[in-house]
């Protein structure tokens, strides 16, 4: 079986996945008060540079300069690979990074001085094997808000075809100019802290984060990735499918013919922008999932793109190790034509199983199934 | 065994389709008014192409080309076909265009740019002209590596229910291109072999 090893989340609720989720246990958001570039207030969830700085260098003793994305990334990559305990530099070893625009806030600043090739994606996911001195060619995943599921679904294939004994996923993305400004024009963030599937939604909320699971092979109890799988809606290149199709058949073709009340519940991408959430329940629907609760994490820790399928598994299989369904912050009054299951309290459930979704732009669409094994 | 049953190739100098040049006759630069000239030559007759940028367009025109080879059906939503595309330079040639609407002092972030700051709206693309319903991902490295594509391929196949994958090389920047688009059948009694050899030679002529 292929499971996490390891785990850690670096974002404003904290630099340990333990702290994340004590965080969201105690029902706490890091989503803060913020302007965007022109000026206009926003809501986001924002990472400490100072803090970010001390604890990269006590925790990663930089010998060169490093940026705030990649020491975000190395900070959270060097900690789950602690606790792992794995050899890093092992040639049985592979890196793979989940980002959508890494570097990107480099182009806003003509003279940095760190070289042409910094703003790359491939760069990036150099320096991450660089810093572990690892042999091989790290592999990086950019597919728009499902990176993060994407990324595990290749570990996932490069561990069962044998291509490695461990793999490092790490997500990262910050909220730049280019990134808030960017979803700004598209008039889909929430000036206030966001409410995924309430009435009352208005848009999302960016937030900074970085995330790692260490994944490998054992046996024996624990949680283990099953299955995963990324479809398309093959219908725009910016707005969910008004049926919900490629979820629909993400989740269709990795739940298989289990049984729909076996399922603990579903981490829903939930981003509350009106589209989403409404696509996001039709699809569950359709797939039998109406029953299912459902819940959010975007109002604790805001869209963390390329973060974001990295750390909201990370949260929902430590929820699943405590046996809890979790609240879905920010949640208050049915706002989903159809209704779904959403969870508004912390419950125990003793189900084995839980789906992480995702969903972004070019269409696709992802559903990632993990079960517990006693 | 798996088979390429057809490819394209698109670069600054040649459009290639089943190894044989189109005879194109170019009147601009590489670039986008290149672009555009396949585009024509190509008759696709889809005006939503001029709304794309310059990675997407590319890419567009390498699988149009493959596709419609191939007499794929376009009308029918199919979900046995994914689109699994890599390139080097992600979406930077547009990335540096939604940089200059940001600019401080002249700052009017456009949403019709910044959708295509994402290198995986090509493979949308696809699938929205073709309605398939299959994966689509985008992966990022250095440089082509045929080796990696096969991986990518085996882990679309690894997907329950994929029989084909519209695969290859998309990059775009500063008016260069370098693309390699092949479809791949899972089993087929047409094309040739999907391997290291055949695809590097593919992708140096």
């Amino acid at each position: 079986m292929i499971k996490p090893l390891a785990y850690n989340i670096v974002s404003s609720l904290g630099f340990s996945a333990q702290d994340n989720y004590a965080a969201v246990r105690r029902g706490q958001s890091g989503i803060v008060p913020w302007l965007d570039p022109a000026g206009t207030p926003i809501a986001l969830s924002h990472l400490d540079r100072e803090k970010l700085q001390d604890a990269f260098e006590k925790q990663c003793k930089p010998s060169q300069k490093y940026t705030e994305p990649e020491q975000a990334m190395l900070l959270s990559a060097s900690l789950a690979v602690a606790e792992a305990g794995i050899n890093p530099a092992s040639v049985r070893t592979g890196f793979v990074l989940s980002s959508t625009k890494g570097n990107i806030e480099l182009l806003g600043i003509p003279d940095h001085g760190l070289g042409t090739e910094r703003i790359h994606l491939w760069h990036t996911a150099g320096l991450l094997a660089a810093h572990f001195n690892n042999p091989n060619l790290p592999l990086t995943v950019t597919n728009a808000c499902i990176s993060g599921a994407a990324a595990q679904i290749a570990a996932l294939k490069m561990l069962e075809n044998g291509l490695y004994d461990h793999v490092v996923v790490t997500g990262v993305d910050m909220a730049s100019d280019f990134i808030v400004a960017g979803f700004q024009s598209f008039k889909s963030l929430d000036p206030e802290r966001c409410r995924p599937f309430d009435a009352r939604r208005k848009g999302l909320n960016i937030g900074e984060a970085a995330a790692t699971i260490v994944f490998g092979k054992a046996d024996g109890k624990g949680i283990s990735l099953t299955r995963g799988n990324v479809r398309n809606d093959a219908n725009h290149i910016s707005g969910p499918s008004r049926t919900g199709e490629g979820l629909f058949r993400a989740l269709s073709r990795t739940l298989e013919d289990l049984p729909r009340d076996e399922i603990a519940f579903i981490c829903a991408h939930g981003t509350a922008t009106s589209f989403n959430d409404q696509m996001e329940a039709i699809a569950f629907t359709r797939a039998g999932l109406q029953h299912t609760p459902v819940f959010s994490l975007k109002a604790h820790f805001g869209h963390t793109m390329g973060a974001a399928g990295v750390l909201e598994s990370i949260i929902s299989m430590k929820a699943l190790e405590d046996g809890i369904i979790l609240p879905s912050l920010g949640y208050e009054e049915p706002g989903i034509e159809g209704g779904l299951n959403i969870s508004t309290a912390t419950v125990h459930t003793n189900k084995r199983y839980i789906i992480k979704t995702l969903s972004g732009f070019g269409g696709c669409n992802a559903a990632l199934l993990y079960q517990t094994h006693s | 065994m798996k088979k390429i049953t057809a490819y394209s190739r698109i670069t600054d100098s040649l459009v290639i389709l089943n190894g044989k040049p189109c005879e194109i006759t170019f009147s601009c630069e590489p670039g986008p008014g290149r672009l555009a000239e396949i585009y024509r030559f190509l008759e696709s007759g889809y005006p939503k192409f001029f709304k794309m940028d310059n990675l997407s367009k590319a890419g567009f025109l390498a699988s149009e080309m493959v596709l419609r080879s191939l007499h794929y059906d376009m009308e029918s939503p199919d979900e046995s076909t994914a689109v699994v595309f890599a390139n080097r330079s992600s979406s930077l040639d547009n990335d540096k265009r939604f940089q200059e609407t940001i600019s401080r002092e002249d700052y009017f972030p456009s949403p019709a740019v910044f959708v295509y700051t994402l290198p995986n709206i090509v493979t949308g693309e696809v699938a929205i002209r073709n309605k398939i319903l299959g994966e689509t991902s985008f992966f990022i490295l250095e440089s082509f590596d045929a080796e990696k594509m096969m991986i990518f391929v085996d882990w679309a196949f690894a997907s329950a229910g994929t029989r084909r994958v519209l695969c290859g090389w998309t990059e775009y920047l500063d008016g260069h291109s370098d693309l390699l688009v092949m479809m791949v059948e899972k089993e087929s009694d047409k094309g040739f072999d999907f391997n290291k050899q055949n695809i590097n030679n593919i992708y140096r002529t």
